[in-house]
C-alpha cells in the first residue's frame, strides 16, 4: 500500500552552514518502526537527488519516536552566501514529507497506517 | 520575593528554579519579555539575541560607532521588566553583549538611572569571548583555526575578518550570578549555557555534574528559540494550537536530579505539548548522540518526555558526558556582494512566461560580460522551496521570477539590478510586481566555523 510521509509523520528542519538537517517524527508510537524500516538512507538520498549536492547522514532517536538526517550541500553554500529564499533549510521538513513510500497491506493493515487512493 | 527565594527553605528534593524564555533572537517578539516577567512567578528571564552571523553585524555598527556592537533592543526590553528586577528579584541573562559587552552594560545603567532605579540593579558582565585583537598572535602561535566544513585554514581570509568569537560556556555566569548580578550580560556565549548557568548555580552543580550538566543544555536547547517549543512555527497540528496571537513563550521549571518541567505562564496561548517539544529538539540537530558545548557533550537520545498536565511536559532521563579541550568559533569575514530581485507573472502560463524572462535576463548578462561568481533562479509558486520535489505546477494565477546574483565584483553586481525592470517593458508579458524598485547591492558577510584549543580562551566577569 502506498503511504504518504505526511500521513504518519510531522517533521522539523533547521541548518547548520551548508547542511540542511530534517528531523521526522512519527505521529503515533506504533509507527516508528515504519519510518525506521523504510526511510532508509537509500530511499532518502534518492528522494533528495538533484535537490542536494552532498549526501545524507541518518541517525535515530527511538526515545523520541524520531530520525533525523543530514543533508549536505542542500543551501546553495548556506548561511549569508546563499542565494535561496530558504536559504537555513526551513521548509527541507516538509519536502521530506512529500515521500511516499511502499508498505506490504498486511503491516499497513496491523499498523492502521492511512493509505492513498491507488 | 521570586519564586527560588520562597523555595529556598523547602525541602531539596521538591525546589524548582524558573527560567523563562524572553527572546528566540534579535528581532524577536518585543512584547514577549515584559509577558514573562508579568505573567506570573520567574526566578530568571532568559534572552537569546546572537545568531551567526549577528556577531559580524554589530562588529561592522563598533567599527562606525565604538559605543554600539550590541543588542539594543536589550535596553528596551530591560526597560520593559524593571519592576520585575528592582521589585520582584527576577535576574535576567543575555547574550546581548555582543562584541561590545561594556557598552551594552554602560545603556542598561544609563536606562537604570531615568527609571530611578539604578540602585536596584547589579549589572555582571561577561568578557574574554572575543578573539578578533588577538587572532594574528593565535595564527602566528599555530591555531590554524581550520573551517570545520572546508577544512582550509583562516589565512585564506584572513584579511577580510570582521569578527571572531570564542562560544563560551557556563562558567563565567555562574560566577556573575555567585557575585549578585541581577543582569548578566555575555557577549558570544552559547544559546544553552543562559539557560543552564542560573540552573546549575541555583542547585550547586558541580563541573563534573555530567548528567545534570546535560540536562540543564538540553532545558537552554528547548527553550533557545522561544516560542518554536510552544506552539509557534508547530507543523503538528497547527490548525488547532490555541491564540497564537497570545502565545506564551516557555519556562523551564528545573528540579535539583537535572529533571525539568517545560510549561508556560497559564491564560497564555499556544500549546507545550510533547509533540511541540519534540519538534523543537530536532531543530538544528547533527549527531543526537553528540550535543558538544563547552561545559559539557549532552546525549540527546537519552532524553524521556511525559506529558505531566495541560501544557506541562517532564523531560528526564538525561545523560551527559566529558566535554572536549576545544571551543567552537565563530568567525566573520567579507565574502562579497549580492543582490536579489523579483517580478511576478500572472495567469496564463506564468510559469512559462516567468521562464523566459529568465532565458532573455540571462542571454543579456552574458552578452555584457558580467562576473558572477553564482546566478540563482527560482520560481516562487512553482518550485522555490521544495525544487522538483514539488512535480510539476500548470495553471497558478501567478508565479514571481526570483534571481540572485553574488560576486566578488560589486561592479557587476551593481549592473545586474539594472537589467529587470527593463523586462516589464521589452519581455515576457503580464508582468508586474516592481513597484519595490531595483534590488539592493549587499555585502556578503560569511561565517567561518573553527575551533580552537579551550586553554587560549580566558574569560572575565565583572560586576558593577
Amino acid at each position: 500500500m502506498k503511504v504518504r510521509l505526511v500521513d504518519i509523520a510531522h517533521a522539523r528542519s533547521g541548518d547548520k552552514g551548508d547542511t540542511a538537517n530534517v528531523g521526522v517524527i512519527a505521529l503515533r508510537p506504533e509507527w516508528y518502526d515504519v519510518l525506521t524500516r523504510h526511510l532508509t538512507l537509500d530511499r532518502v538520498r534518492e528522494h533528495f537527488r538533484g535537490v542536494i549536492t552532498g549526501d545524507v547522514e541518518r541517525f535515530e532517536l527511538p526515545n523520541l519516536r524520531a530520525l533525523n538526517f543530514l543533508l549536505h550541500g542542500a543551501l546553495d553554500g548556506g548561511g549569508t552566501l546563499s542565494l535561496k529564499t530558504d536559504a537555513q533549510g526551513k521548509v527541507f521538513s516538509t519536502a521530506m514529507l512529500r515521500m511516499v513510500i511502499d508498505v506490504p497491506n498486511e503491516e499497513a493493515r496491523r499498523l492502521d497506517l492511512p493509505g492513498v487512493a491507488a | 520575593m521570586s519564586a527560588a527565594a520562597k523555595m529556598r527553605d523547602a525541602p531539596a528534593a521538591t525546589r524548582v528554579v524558573r527560567v523563562a524564555a524572553g527572546q528566540g533572537f534579535w528581532g524577536d517578539w518585543l512584547e514577549a519579555p515584559r509577558r514573562q516577567v508579568d505573567g506570573g512567578d520567574i526566578d530568571y528571564l532568559m534572552l537569546d539575541y546572537l545568531a551567526e552571523v549577528t556577531m559580524s553585524i554589530l562588529q561592522k555598527q563598533k567599527e562606525r560607532d565604538p559605543s554600539l556592537g550590541y543588542a539594543r533592543d536589550f535596553v528596551g526590553a530591560v526597560e520593559s521588566v524593571l519592576p520585575g528586577i528592582a521589585e520582584h528579584g527576577v535576574r535576567v541573562i543575555a547574550n546581548a553583549g555582543g562584541v561590545n559587552p561594556a557598552a551594552c552594560a554602560a545603556a542598561v545603567r544609563a536606562a537604570g538611572e531615568r527609571h530611578g532605579v539604578s540602585d536596584a540593579l547589579r549589572i555582571g558582565v561577561v568578557t574574554g569571548d572575543d578573539l578578533l585583537p588577538r587572532l594574528d598572535e593565535l595564527l602566528a602561535s599555530g591555531h590554524e583555526l581550520r573551517n570545520m566544513e572546508t577544512n582550509e585554514p583562516l589565512t585564506a581570509v584572513r584579511d577580510r575578518v570582521l569578527s571572531a568569537n570564542a562560544y563560551i560556556g557556563s562558567v563565567p555566569i555562574v560566577e556573575a550570578l555567585a557575585r549578585n548580578a541581577n543582569i548578566v550580560i555575555t557577549g558570544r556565549s552559547t544559546d544553552t549555557a543562559l539557560t543552564m548557568a542560573p540552573i546549575r548555580y541555583e542547585f550547586g552543580w558541580g563541573r563534573e555534574d555530567w548528567d545534570r550538566l546535560a540536562a540543564g543544555i538540553v532545558a537552554g536547547h528547548i527553550i533557545e528559540c522561544g516560542a518554536q517549543c510552544s506552539g509557534g512555527n508547530c507543523l503538528y497540528d497547527w490548525r488547532h494550537i490555541p491564540d497564537l496571537a497570545d502565545v506564551g513563550y516557555p519556562i523551564v521549571e528545573a528540579s535539583v536530579d537535572g529533571s525539568f518541567v517545560i510549561t508556560k505562564h497559564s491564560h497564555t496561548g499556544g500549546r507545550i505539548s510533547v509533540p511541540s517539544i519534540t519538534e523543537q529538539l530536532v531543530y538544528e540537530m547533527g549527531d543526537p548522540r553528540s550535543y558538544i558545548t563547552p561545559d559539557v557533550i549532552a546525549d540527546f537520545t537519552t532524553i524521556q518526555l511525559a506529558q505531566e498536565g495541560t501544557d506541562r511536559v517532564r523531560v528526564f532521563g538525561i545523560k551527559g558526558r566529558p566535554p572536549t579541550d576545544r571551543l567552537k568559533v565563530s568567525i566573520a569575514y567579507r565574502a562579497g556582494y549580492k543582490a536579489v530581485g523579483t517580478l511576478v507573472y500572472a495567469w496564463p502560463d506564468a510559469l512559462e512566461k516567468a521562464e523566459k524572462a529568465d532565458e532573455v535576463l540571462r542571454s543579456r548578462l552574458d552578452r555584457l560580460g558580467l562576473r558572477f561568481d553564482q546566478i540563482l533562479t527560482e520560481f516562487v509558486g512553482a518550485s522555490a522551496t521544495h525544487g522538483p520535489l514539488a512535480g510539476h505546477v500548470r495553471e497558478v494565477p501567478e508565479v514571481q521570477l526570483r534571481v540572485g546574483v553574488r560576486s566578488a565584483d560589486k561592479a557587476s553586481v551593481e549592473r545586474f539590478t539594472r537589467e529587470l525592470a527593463p523586462l516589464v517593458l521589452n519581455g515576457p508579458p503580464s508582468v508586474t510586481g516592481f513597484a519595490g524598485g531595483r534590488p539592493k547591492v549587499e555585502d556578503i558577510v560569511a561565517y567561518w566555523p573553527a575551533l580552537v584549543d579551550k586553554r587560549v580562551v580566558q574569560t572575565a566577569v565583572e560586576v558593577t
